[in-house]
């Protein structure tokens, strides 16, 4: 038996979407027997004079009966030999734009209905780049009311173009398009003699069928802090959900934005104790010593995370209020809440073709571009790279109404952390650990980082090139490749900060982000380290780092 | 890394909303209607917060019609659990001598929906969680997990808060509330297999057992006390039955059943035609009529 499938149908009005998962609840003889009568007759009092109106068995508001609509959402769960579904029914109208996007931000899977006889419409286009940018995966165009059109072959296929030229131009990857029938059953469950030409599956194979990869939710550990549970003096434990990656009792784990380390003692999945917990998880994390920890704080182990202050946001505007720059709202982004003001649009999205045009304002189920500034630094990432640190909502703080919802696509101002000492310049930011200590505590047995120095540098400003456990040569470069930048020293003064595609290998002495030497010597063995590192994963990360980097070069431990 | 199971990923998505509704509400409460969707509810919010104890009270609004196995299972669980359980009556109502014989849907109104709007502006909670699932009922499925009501306890179906991934927006106006369904997406199958999974403590009227019990309108009713108005030629059968849902005895059919273990109730379950609200009376009025009801206030 597969895994859960969490798919949706959207499309324009019309199209027939609860139809057709009505039809396969069906056709599957997922109803119960109670629920199969009340819809023989509800179709009897409605418009479709005793025939079956499969759209009854969704449409579940009074006022979407008697308008014959669909306005909000309905999500269904059923199962087949092969498989669980969750599917969630999208209302078509523009007007209920925003409640079609809850549903894509639920979705694996977006079935997309085309109606035959009409073809590729705005609303189809809209939906499509909704769900795109909502982050769905895998889409099945259905090209609806094939009955209307004779089954033409080459209506479909003419259609199929259509469907093309929008995949492309949204990017999206994994799409299939099946022609059927959703009021007549043809290729919903049943594969149709009236499409002979037609050598697909049904859209229930596809959907039994249809294997989805794991989310890439991001590298190292990570867990947004929900609440902080103190129920007495003796237990103060974080509580979360486990994003990526996972922790085990004893990793040295870092909270932001202070940027304080500290080790995980005790964890319960759960309620459960456990030593080691995974993405996915409910968890609460007792660390071993106190350090400044609440919510919307986030936990977090080698995930290159980091707070921030400008973000630039693709959003989907939905308040009835058009959306106006200057506007101070509320961002939830993760388990944080804070203000933030709006401060511009870089520009709309054409829903229609896709181009970027200049807007001083966006009104209700506009997509666009813009600026935001948050009134402290968060720790953000792109929807990319760490999904859940890239999604928010933003609040009225008047009417506390959801005005929008959007994806992260780019961060700005990197905010300093305890130990994440960065150089900034030009808007290439580099975080740098060269400037932590290490030493052994003779109490706990143990070798521990510290950093004291909490400055961004930008160039012209001198560094410290020698502390307590480190000295680097005057000149040197520094190679941050999580954040694919290199910044260059030259005489103890930061020259540039630059990307690291612009980086020319100079024959001076090379670190890593953390200070440690770089064991490349030529050009052509800097270039065999970059693509090395590109190439592993983090499995084989520790045998990279042995054979491309040396601790003890630049560094040594202290006694304190 | 280890793969979630279906039931593990139900849980951790309860369990958030949980911890969020804790975290962000100004004074939560979790209804506790003692059937087997609320004892899953105790269980989730007893793991989300241990070793703490769930940092809200228990509600349990009672008809003073219930089954009586099922008011001693709460007070046996409260205890037991260490945690707060508020029980409330509408007194007016008990006063009026408002009953599920005389008073049809004027006695859920009264008893149910009145009672509980009493009850959270008597305690100014501002979120109440409940057990609704999304497969239940047909405006359940159109619900959001987080669900608003007016000042006067209302829900507007047509105009609902869009929700995205789980960034709940949780920011109400003074004297509104919200209704929080954390096992929304959970199906009765669900349900049980959790119970069995967790061994979670259910009312025994679950499990079939010989029990008095009269035929009426197609529905099988228990005679659970002296109260119950026999009508004529009604005799009280012993016969092994069980219970899919509960709530007020009169408004309970039961089913035939020898199922007395949770894998006979789980095989039962999926082999089943029939969903389980047919099991209680007051749903089998007009479509529409729990979307009625709610807008009205209720849960």
């Amino acid at each position: 038996m597969k895994g859960l499938l969490k798919f949706m149908t959207c499309g324009s009005v019309d199209d027939g979407k609860s139809t057709l998962i009505g039809h396969i609840l069906y056709d599957s003889k997922l109803l119960y027997t109670d629920q199969e009568q009340a819809l023989r007759l509800d179709s009897k009092v409605g418009s479709r004079s005793g025939e079956i109106d499969y759209s009854l068995l969704l449409d579940g508001l009074m006022a979407e009966r008697e308008q014959g609509i669909t306005i909000d959402v309905a999500y269904r769960y059923f199962t087949t030999d092969k498989r669980s579904f969750i599917v969630a029914d999208a209302p078509g109208h523009e007007e209920y734009t925003r409640n079609m996007a809850v549903g894509a931000s639920f979705a694996d899977l977006a079935v997309i209905l085309v109606d035959a006889s009409q073809g590729v419409l705005v609303q189809t286009r809209r939906h499509a780049r909704i769900c795109s940018l909502m982050g769905v995966r895998y889409f099945v165009f259905a090209v609806n009311k094939m009955d209307l059109v004779d089954f033409s072959q080459e209506r479909f296929e003419e259609i199929g173009r259509q469907i093309e030229e929008l995949t492309e131009e949204l990017s999206l990857s994994n799409t299939t398009v099946i022609p059927l029938s959703a009021t007549d059953g043809d290729n919903v469950t049943v594969l149709s003699e009236r499409t002979p030409w037609y050598k697909g599956g049904t859209l229930l194979e596809y959907l039994e069928e249809v294997e989805i990869s794991p989310e890439n939710v991001g590298k190292g550990f990570y867990m947004p802090v929900q609440r902080v549970s103190r129920p007495d003096r003796t237990f103060r434990g974080s509580q979360g959900q486990i994003e990526a990656g996972s922790v085990s009792v004893g990793d040295e784990v870092r909270v932001l934005p202070s940027g304080e380390t500290a080790s995980v003692k005790t964890i319960l999945a759960a309620g459960k104790e456990t030593d080691t917990a995974f993405a996915g998880q409910p968890v609460t994390i007792v660390l071993d010593r106190e350090v400044d920890v609440s919510r919307g704080c986030v936990i977090e182990k080698d995930s290159g995370l980091a707070p921030y202050r400008e973000l630039s946001v693709s959003l989907l505007w939905m308040d009835d209020a058009p959306l106006s720059p200057g506007k101070e709202y509320l961002i939830k982004l993760g388990t944080k809440q804070i203000p933030g003001v709006l401060t511009k649009i870089l520009y709309a999205v054409d829903i229609n073709t896709g181009k970027h045009i200049p807007a001083e304002s966006l009104s209700k189920n506009g997509i666009a571009l813009c600026q935001i500034v948050l009134s402290e630094a968060v720790t953000a990432d792109t929807f990319a790279l760490h999904r859940t640190m890239g999604e928010l909502i933003l609040i009225d703080r008047v009417s506390h109404a959801t005005s929008a919802c959007g994806v992260v696509q780019a961060l700005s101002g990197e905010a300093k952390t305890g130990n994440a000492a960065s150089f900034v310049y030009g808007g290439v930011s580099a975080r740098g650990d060269v400037f932590e200590e290490f030493f052994y505590d003779t109490e706990t047995l143990s070798v521990f980082r510290y950093q004291p120095v909490t400055a961004t540098y930008t160039v012209g400003d001198t560094i410290p090139v020698k502390g307590e456990s480190y000295g680097y040569p005057d000149s040197f470069d520094v190679i941050v490749l999580r954040d694919r930048a290199a910044v260059l020293v030259r005489d103890r003064t930061v020259e540039a900060v630059i990307p690291l595609e612009e980086y020319q290998f100079t024959g001076l002495p090379l670190v890593n982000g953390r200070g440690f030497e770089i064991l490349a010597d030529t050009p052509e063995s800097f270039r065999q380290f970059l693509t090395e590192y590109d190439d592993a994963g983090d499995r084989e990360r520790p045998e990279f780092f042995r054979r491309w980097v040396r601790f003890d070069t630049y560094r040594k431990v202290v006694i304190r | 890394m280890a793969d979630l199971s279906h039931l593990d990923q139900l849980e951790a998505e309860a369990i958030y909303i949980i911890r969020e509704v804790a975290a962000e509400c100004e004074r939560p409460v979790m209804l506790y209607s003692i059937g087997k969707d609320s004892s899953v509810m105790l269980h989730l919010a007893m793991k989300a917060f241990y070793p703490e104890r769930p940092p809200f009270p228990f509600l349990h609004v009672n008809t003073t019609w219930k089954f009586r196995e099922m008011i001693e299972f709460r007070d046996r669980t409260a205890q037991r659990l260490g945690i707060e359980m508020l029980e409330y009556i509408n007194q007016e109502g008990v006063a009026q001598g408002i009953n599920p014989f005389d008073h049809g849907a004027a006695y859920t109104d009264i008893m149910k929906t009145q009672a509980l709007k009493q009850a959270l502006d008597k305690y100014g909670f501002t979120a109440a969680f409940g057990g609704g699932r999304r497969d239940e009922e047909k405006s359940r499925a159109k619900e959001r997990i987080f669900s608003f009501r007016s000042a006067s306890h209302a829900w507007d179906p047509k105009n609902q808060r869009p929700e995205m991934w789980k960034l709940y927006n949780t920011r109400i106006n003074k004297g509104e509330s919200i209704r929080v369904f954390p096992i929304s997406n959970w199906t009765e199958k669900d349900i049980w297999q959790y119970i069995a999974r967790e061994k979670i403590d259910i009312v025994p009227l679950y499990f079939a057992a010989e029990r008095p019990v009269v035929e009426r309108d197609g529905n099988i009713i228990m005679v659970d006390d002296e109260r119950f108005r026999l009508r004529e030629g009604e005799v009280p059968q012993l016969r092994s039955v069980r219970f899919r849902t509960l709530g007020c005895y009169p408004l309970t059919g039961g089913v035939y059943s020898t199922a007395s273990t949770l894998d006979e109730i789980i095989a039962e379950t999926l082999s089943s035609v029939e969903s389980e609200r047919t099991s209680r009376v007051i749903d089998n009025e007009a479509a529409g009529s729990m979307e009625r009801r709610k807008r009205e206030g209720y849960f």
